[in-house]
């Protein structure tokens, strides 16, 4: 998602990183995620990029901190 | 395997398997689809159900009764105990077994089966859905059918495709977590909840028994109180300070939506069950017997409809369920909202309060009048659901 102003053009990659091999694939963060942004398979999970809002509720809602909120994604640009 | 079929379910938890049942035993094509390579696994569950919730639609079998509940203990935040006898029956299930038992039911009315198969959209035709797309063995596949009904869980997205909202606020969705641990010495018959800020906060811990000194214990909290500490800390905690040399069997994380009924669970072609369709018991966080009332009452309404050739008798399912136990289930989310909240002060004077009562007014309807004492407003509900 791009915003622009007349001098800083923001870039707002998805921040929400899964942290490899611990998730268990139990579906909560699928249950609360008000985008319909995560698909979840038998052992195969993924965050779409395009739907994400970084919202942070499948975050906070992962019972074992498989999702994390990385904020130094952040990226500033000048135009 | 058939090009058409006359109904799809998605899912073949609890609640797809009777659905499914219920719908191919009137004699019409059913096809229940699961993502998982296993009927019935991983168990992300409890695994404790009222005896007469299961006998309504299986015989009970002791492959998969794991032990036999006859008492609740309540354990309050200063740890006083209080022991209630179970009016009825309780039985921790051996999910893994009772799941396959539900599924082959449903196969043995007639219900084709496929695992590892992944429905990742749905077929609309006019606003109305008519079949489900799928992807099995890296695969891209579609099929049609007259209804699709959704029993994909918690984690339901099949809903959100046929036009329903499905997904829960955070802040009504318990993050659970649960290990199976070896060496733990409770009582065989009982089952016991921890409650206060101490063990989980916005909901409760359980130690649930199945024989051989083997125990569920697990405890879900809000995605509220989750902002702050996760579920796995908190079990972390209490194994720690309880069970420091239990080995850990198993362990599962899972979802459970403690809201009532979503609005809305037909549309044109597509009915929600179960989990899917949030038929929890939002008090106990309950949902096998619940998702197979749902999952009853939807499978046998879809054969209707299609036997009859009139597919908008499907949305005679919304107001059977709401009748059955959606209404029920609002009551029991207002109770929740009153108890959940309590202060460990107020757990504490409840605890202290009832310990003092004679056995036969340890009742489960007396627990409920002592928790809403100070908070009139649930008093209501609460002689509705008790004092009946
Ligand atoms: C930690 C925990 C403890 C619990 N304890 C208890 C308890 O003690 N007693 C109780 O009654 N309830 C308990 N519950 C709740 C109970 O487990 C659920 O309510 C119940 O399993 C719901 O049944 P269901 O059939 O609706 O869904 P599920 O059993 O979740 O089945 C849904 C199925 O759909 C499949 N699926 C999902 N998406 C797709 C897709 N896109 N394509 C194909 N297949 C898909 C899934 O793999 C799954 O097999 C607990 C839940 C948790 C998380
Ligand atoms: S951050 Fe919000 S929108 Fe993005 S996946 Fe998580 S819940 Fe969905
Ligand atoms: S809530 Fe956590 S463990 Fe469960 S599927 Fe999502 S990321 Fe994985």
């Amino acid at each position: 998602m791009i915003f622009c102003n007349n001098f800083i053009k923001e870039v707002i990659l998805l921040l929400i990183e899964i942290i490899p091999d611990k998730c268990d694939f139990c579906g909560c963060c699928v249950g609360v995620c008000p985008e319909d942004a995560i698909e979840l398979k038998e052992a195969e999970i993924k965050i779409i990029e395009k739907l994400c809002t970084n919202c942070s509720k499948c975050v906070w809602s992962c019972p074992i901190e498989v999702l994390k909120f990385n904020s130094n994604k952040i990226a500033l640009e000048k135009v | 395997m058939k090009n058409e079929y006359d109904i799809i379910v998605v899912g073949a938890g609890p609640a797809g398997s009777i659905a499914s049942k219920f719908a191919s035993e009137k004699g019409i094509s059913v096809l229940m689809l699961e993502k998982d390579r296993d009927v019935g696994y991983p168990v992300r569950c409890g695994e404790a159900v009222s005896l007469a919730g299961v006998e309504e639609f299986v015989k009970p079998d002791p492959k998969w009764i794991a032990a036999e509940i006859t008492k609740f203990s309540f354990i309050s935040p200063d740890k006083t105990e209080v022991i209630i006898p179970f009016d009825g029956k309780g039985i921790i299930l051996e999910r893994k077994i009772f799941d396959y038992e539900l599924a082959n039911l449903a196969a043995q009315n007639g219900t084709e089966i496929l695992t590892r198969t992944y429905v990742n959209g749905l077929i609309l035709e006019n606003n109305k859905v008519c079949g489900v797309k799928y992807e099995f063995r890296g695969k891209q596949h579609q099929i049609k059918s007259k209804i699709v009904i959704g029993a994909d869980g918690v984690e339901s997205r099949v809903g959100r495709w046929g036009g329903l909202k499905t997904h829960s606020d955070f802040r009504d969705m318990e993050s659970g977590i649960q290990i199976t641990a070896a060496n733990i010495n409770v009582d065989p018959n009982t089952c016991y909840f921890y409650w206060g800020s101490e063990y989980a906060p916005q909901g409760y811990l359980w130690i649930f028994p199945k024989g051989n000194k083997l125990a569920n214990i697990g405890l879900a909290i809000t995605g509220d109180i989750g902002k702050k500490k996760s579920a796995i800390s908190f079990l972390n905690e209490f194994m720690n300070n309880y069970f420091p040399n239990s080995p850990i069997l198993s362990s599962v994380a899972g979802g459970i939506p403690f809201t009532p009924t979503l609005k809305k669970i037909v549309n044109p072609g597509i009915m929600l069950v179960g989990d899917a369709a949030r038929q929890i018991n939002p008090l106990s966080g309950g949902g096998i017997i619940s998702g197979m009332i749902g999952g009853s009452i939807a499978g046998k309404v879809a054969a209707d409809a299609i036997i009859s050739n009139d597919l908008n008798k499907i949305y005679d399912y919304e107001i059977l369920w709401r009748e059955r136990l959606g209404k029920r289930h609002e009551m029991f989310n207002r109770i929740k909202n009153g108890i959940y909240k309590f202060s460990d002060e107020k757990y504490n004077q409840i605890a202290h309060s009832l310990v003092d009562l004679p056995d036969e007014k340890r009742t489960l309807g007396n627990v409920a009048k002592k928790a809403v004492i100070n908070n009139p407003s649930l008093l209501i509900d609460v002689a509705k659901v008790f004092l009946k």
